[in-house]
């Protein structure tokens, strides 16, 4: 059966996800393997996920942790364990 | 793509853990929330939109969760709740700045798929390689943080904190469809505008080197 590119994109999530049907994942892949433009599409939408779901991207504000801690310590009356003190 | 982080898979200390802290043990607390504490920031950042503001509604969920722990249930994932938590004290700050116009997280989904992909035909750069770039990181930043509310926060928990769809749909009160539509038209938005971005800023030299997939 041949499906158009456009119906392709809308499984791509799912295809990525491996949440579609196992007849939808044949009908998708039969597409992948002759058509470049989709599964150019495919690979670039799985490497922007791949470089998203790195920590590298977002990082964590320097001292954030200590901070947290500092301040949980200070409210529940704990210690914060081998937490460093706060540089504030 | 799922990974495992932090705590998950790790349920029964945890419960151990939240029993021994109501139990008096309040020092047991720093740790329980450890492996929590990058996607609770990251959840404060995409609704703050700064660091300062996102550092400040990180604390003040953290405290919360600590004095409703008794009220956890523990047929939910403790992760889920703190990020409800961090979510409605991001939203209660938004609001009461009202500076900020505020979209309903229940808003009626249009038909899935309404986002065209970018048609290139190439860019499979090995994306290790493309984040040693300070340029592609700030792209890729960018881009996140211009996604929709609604879109942005489920893309946030599912695909940078890789939380599964149903703990995604818990955290946020969406349904899973919900979640699974909205996911597909972050990605869809992310790769149209960012496949083209990334593919001009990789030298062509590199292109030689592609992921086995």
């Amino acid at each position: 059966m041949v499906i158009e590119c456009k119906h392709v994109w809308n499984h791509i999530s799912g295809y990525l996800d491996g949440t579609l049907t196992a007849e939808e994942q044949v009908m998708i892949q039969t597409h992948l393997e002759h058509c470049e433009i989709c599964s150019a599409i495919l690979d670039s939408a799985r490497n922007i996920l791949v470089l998203t779901a790195d920590d590298r991207v977002f990082e964590l504000p320097v001292g954030f942790s200590e901070r947290l801690h500092a301040r949980l310590a200070a409210e529940l009356g704990t210690v914060a364990g081998d937490t460093p003190p706060s540089p504030m | 793509m799922d990974v495992q982080r932090g705590s998950r898979g790790g349920d029964r200390d945890e419960a151990t853990m939240i029993a021994s802290i109501l139990a008096g043990e309040t020092q047991l607390y720093h740790e329980l929330i450890r492996p929590h504490e990058r996607s609770v920031y990251m959840m404060a950042l995409s609704y703050m939109k700064n660091e300062a503001d996102a550092e400040d509604v990180a604390q003040e969920a953290f405290l919360k969760a600590f004095r409703a722990l008794a009220n956890f249930r523990a047929e939910a994932k403790f992760g889920t709740w703190l990020i409800s938590i961090t979510l409605n004290e991001a939203r209660n700050r938004l609001r009461r700045k009202a500076a900020v116009p505020m979209e309903s997280l229940d808003v009626p989904d249009d038909e899935p798929g309404a986002v065209s992909p970018a048609l290139l035909r190439d860019w499979r750069e090995v994306p290790s390689e493309a984040l040693e770039r300070g340029e592609v990181r700030s792209l890729i930043a960018s881009a996140v943080e211009a996604l929709p509310e609604i879109y942005r926060c489920v893309f946030v928990l599912r695909d940078m904190e890789e939380m599964s769809v149903n703990e995604t749909a818990e955290a946020l009160s969406l349904s899973v469809p919900a979640v699974k539509v909205r996911l597909h038209r972050a990605r869809m938005m992310l790769q149209k505008q960012l496949a083209p971005q990334l593919r001009a800023v990789v030298p062509a030299e590199k292109k030689r080197r592609w992921f086995p997939w």
